[in-house]
């Protein structure tokens, strides 16, 4: 039993912090331009992909390095050329055009990569196991990945807390007319902060890609569970991404692990059903079953009870 | 039927072929095409769009006319399909006695329950917290219908068969055209009720909340109630188009209300145009025949679709009606004929350097998906080889010299387009 909670701890955690590099742009770039980034997965897929191109002629670390940048410089154009020319249609129309933008890049992706399962894999430096642990090993690919995901949410916090550039981002958030007036070119903030955020989670893609595949699904597989982190941390609060991040990868990977149905409930209490009702799927339910529904649950219930998030000031 | 484009109050003394023209040449239309397309694919075709009408016009009660963004539209779809077919096999077993034509009455009103419970949260506000509720419940019941087999089927989803049940003028629904007649005579109907919904004084509320909902609650309205009863109403007929869906393909599965489902028809509405009554319908027709030709001719076409629907969005954010609408003034003033040969100007290198573009993805995509060693292609019926350098170069030259002369035609086609809105100061067409 403590082992199960100790991996699942672990692997609850790298997969945690792996959404919050995705939910830390996306929340950036909330409270900016008050728009939510349907496209953000996607950048994310974009950022494994290129790493993969990069990796089959220079090796895994520069794909590390220059995929990330990448996507970013990307990030930027579509900020640039694509969401600012689309503001003075609305917020709905932005928002649209993200969600189109996410469809046209899977279609893009499917084009140039292929719709199969890229070989991507992880460099052979860290293929070993880190350490061994009642008999279950702890690869040490999932270390790498944990390093990378601190080192940059401590950057993160770094920046915007502690640099000149960080004040003004944080300037140009709350107050941009003000901040506009005092000289300070605040469209380009906004688009730099989209460049950084879409690198963020072009980084995320480049460390995921290896653990949880290469394939043009990726993006709709992490995309809805990132907004979901956003939405129930607090739109735009970036402490509230990093906790809902926590509390989304540690729900998965606990109800994945243990193994309990409502059937074991029902006889904890000595209730028997008949085998056949139409309600017996709702009897034999189990955790794993549901864990794919559980991050959904929690957003609805939010939304519901609470709709600034756990800890976001303002209602989306 | 720019009686039913135009959103604007009209007079109560309009004349009855202007006031029901468009309905009976609706009704003549359904009637009489599978005589002009008879065809198996055709009536296919047509039995696919019937049904993506009535989805895309229920969700452009949302959308367009409420002002609601929802991400999870095929819920109400995927439910009522659900439920129809549920009720197609009580049929089949005589649980219940039924003929299959009323069969989408069950699916719309599961989607109307549906919407109650839903919406009765959902729509407290509009904007993201609407959208990411949608989105949310959206994910929820796609996720639990891979649980619930019992009622959802699991992966392989529920069958039935439409022949069952009481007949009635020896309609058995064996074939696809007495299909085709009950779709046709369902949209009818529910094209009515929904075009009826959006005069009375709720869907013209609805237009107010979407518009400005502080303004309406000061006037008295509750911006909730209205958003909820439209919603509902939006629910109750995506569910009937789910019922069709059910009578005519026999199966739903979990795919009918996943988040695709629903992306697609906010593509289609969005694409036809959501400030219009007719927008939907255009973006369905044009949807449905983009699915079923154009993915007979190429394997890309999602790839073409999603560039339209992003271009779309940039450009023209009034969707196809929109570009039809932005026509009337000079229409009105006869002038529209000026516009024809700065048109043609314009058009055809624009077409040129799309058929450079086109080309050079065809062929792109036909080096990376073909097997090994196979180089021949056809495009057009050409023949060519995709290793030799002339094919290549020609899509290339194509591209931009259509590129560039398209760029020459530009001007005097925006002089034109001035020139022929002149009197009028502003040409922002009929949006509503």
């Amino acid at each position: 039993m403590f082992e199960l909670i100790f991996f699942s701890l672990l692997n609850g955690i790298v997969t945690g912090l792996l959404l919050f590099m995705l939910a830390s742009g996306l929340t950036l770039i909330f409270s900016m331009m008050g728009v939510l980034n349907f496209a953000h997965a996607s950048f994310y897929m974009l950022g494994a992909y290129f790493a993969y191109t990069i990796s089959l002629y220079v090796g895994f670390w520069p794909g590390l390095i220059i995929a990330p940048i990448l996507v970013g410089l990307f990030g930027a154009l579509v900020e640039r050329y694509g969401l600012r020319y689309v503001h003075r249609w609305g917020h709905v129309a932005e928002l649209i055009f993200t969600f189109g933008l996410a469809f046209l890049i899977e279609e893009v992706v499917q084009f140039i990569w292929g719709k199969d399962t890229k070989a991507y894999h992880e460099p052979e430096v860290l293929q070993f196991a880190l350490f061994n642990f009642f008999g279950q090993d702890f690869p040490a690919y999932k270390a790498f990945m944990l390093l990378v995901s601190i080192g940059i949410f401590i950057m993160l916090l770094l920046v915007l807390t502690r640099s000149r550039v960080g004040l003004i981002i944080q300037a140009a958030i709350s107050q941009p007319n003000m901040t506009a007036m005092l000289g300070h070119n605040v469209p380009l903030v906004f688009m730099g902060v989209f460049g950084v955020g879409s690198a963020l989670a072009g980084l995320a893609g480049v460390i995921a890609g290896p653990a949880l595949g290469t394939f043009p699904g990726m993006a709709v597989v992490l995309g809805s569970i990132v907004f979901v982190i956003v939405v129930v941390g607090g739109l735009g609060s970036l402490g509230g991404a990093f906790v809902a991040s926590l509390i989304i990868g540690l729900l998965q990977t606990f109800a994945i692990a243990l193994d309990y149905s409502v059937s074991d409930l029902l006889a904890a209490f000595n209730i028997t059903t008949a085998p056949d009702s139409a309600l017996r799927d709702l009897w034999t339910l189990s955790l794993p079953q549901v864990a794919p529904i559980l991050p959904y649950l929690l957003l609805v219930l939010i939304l519901i009870f609470r709709p600034t998030g756990l800890f976001g000031k303002r209602e989306t | 039927m720019s009686d039913i484009a135009n959103t604007s109050t009209g007079e109560i003394s309009v004349s009855f072929a202007k006031r029901f023209g468009p309905w009976i040449v609706l009704a003549i239309g359904l009637v009489i095409m599978p005589f002009i397309f008879s065809s198996n694919i055709a009536v296919y075709t047509m039995n696919l769009m019937g049904i993506f009408i009535i989805f895309a016009l229920s969700y452009n009660m949302l959308l367009g006319q409420g002002g609601m963004l929802s991400f999870g539209h095929a819920v109400y779809f995927g439910l009522g399909g659900f439920m129809s077919v549920h009720f197609m096999n009580y049929i089949e077993y005589e649980i219940v006695v039924l003929p299959m034509a009323v069969l989408p009455i069950f699916g719309g009103i599961i989607g109307l329950i549906f919407a109650i419970i839903v919406g009765s949260f959902s729509t407290r506000r509009a904007g993201t917290v609407f959208a990411m509720i949608s989105l949310g419940i959206g994910e929820l019941i796609a996720a639990s219908s891979l649980i619930f087999v019992a009622f959802f089927g699991g992966e392989e989803g529920v069958s039935g068969d439409r022949t069952m049940g009481p007949v009635f003028f020896d309609v058995d629904f064996a074939q696809d055209i007495q299909v085709y007649y009950l779709i046709a005579a369902w949209a009818f109907i529910t094209i009515g009720l929904m075009y009826l919904f959006s005069r009375t004084p709720m869907g013209r509320m609805a237009n107010a909340v979407r518009d400005n909902d502080e303004r309406t609650e000061f006037i008295g309205y509750s911006q909730r109630k209205v958003r909820f009863i439209s919603f509902c109403a939006s629910g109750f007929f995506a569910g009937i188009a789910g019922g069709l869906f059910a009578i005519n393909f026999e199966i739903v599965t979990e795919e009918n209300l996943n988040a695709l489902t629903s992306g697609v028809v906010l593509l289609m509405t969005y694409i036809g145009g959501v400030g219009f009554f007719i927008g939907p319908i255009v973006g369905a027709v044009v949807f449905t025949l983009l699915q079923t030709v154009l993915s007979n001719h190429t394997e890309i076409w999602q790839l073409y679709v999603g560039v339209m629907f992003v271009l779309t969005v940039m450009y023209v954010p009034q969707g196809l009606t929109g570009i039809f609408a932005m026509h009337i003034p000079a229409y009105r003033m006869s002038r529209l004929g000026s516009l024809v040969v700065p048109y043609i100007r314009a058009g055809v290198p624009t077409l040129i350097m799309l058929s450079g573009i086109v080309g050079f993805l065809e062929m792109i995509h036909h080096v990376r998906a073909a097997a090994q060693g196979e180089h021949g292609m056809s495009l057009i019926g050409i023949e060519f080889s995709t290793h030799a350098v002339m094919p290549w170069v020609v899509v290339c030259v194509l591209a931009a010299v259509g590129a560039v002369a398209t760029k020459t035609q530009l001007p005097q086609l925006r002089e034109a387009w001035e020139e022929a809105n002149a009197p009028m100061q502003s040409n922002e067409g009929a949006s509503s």
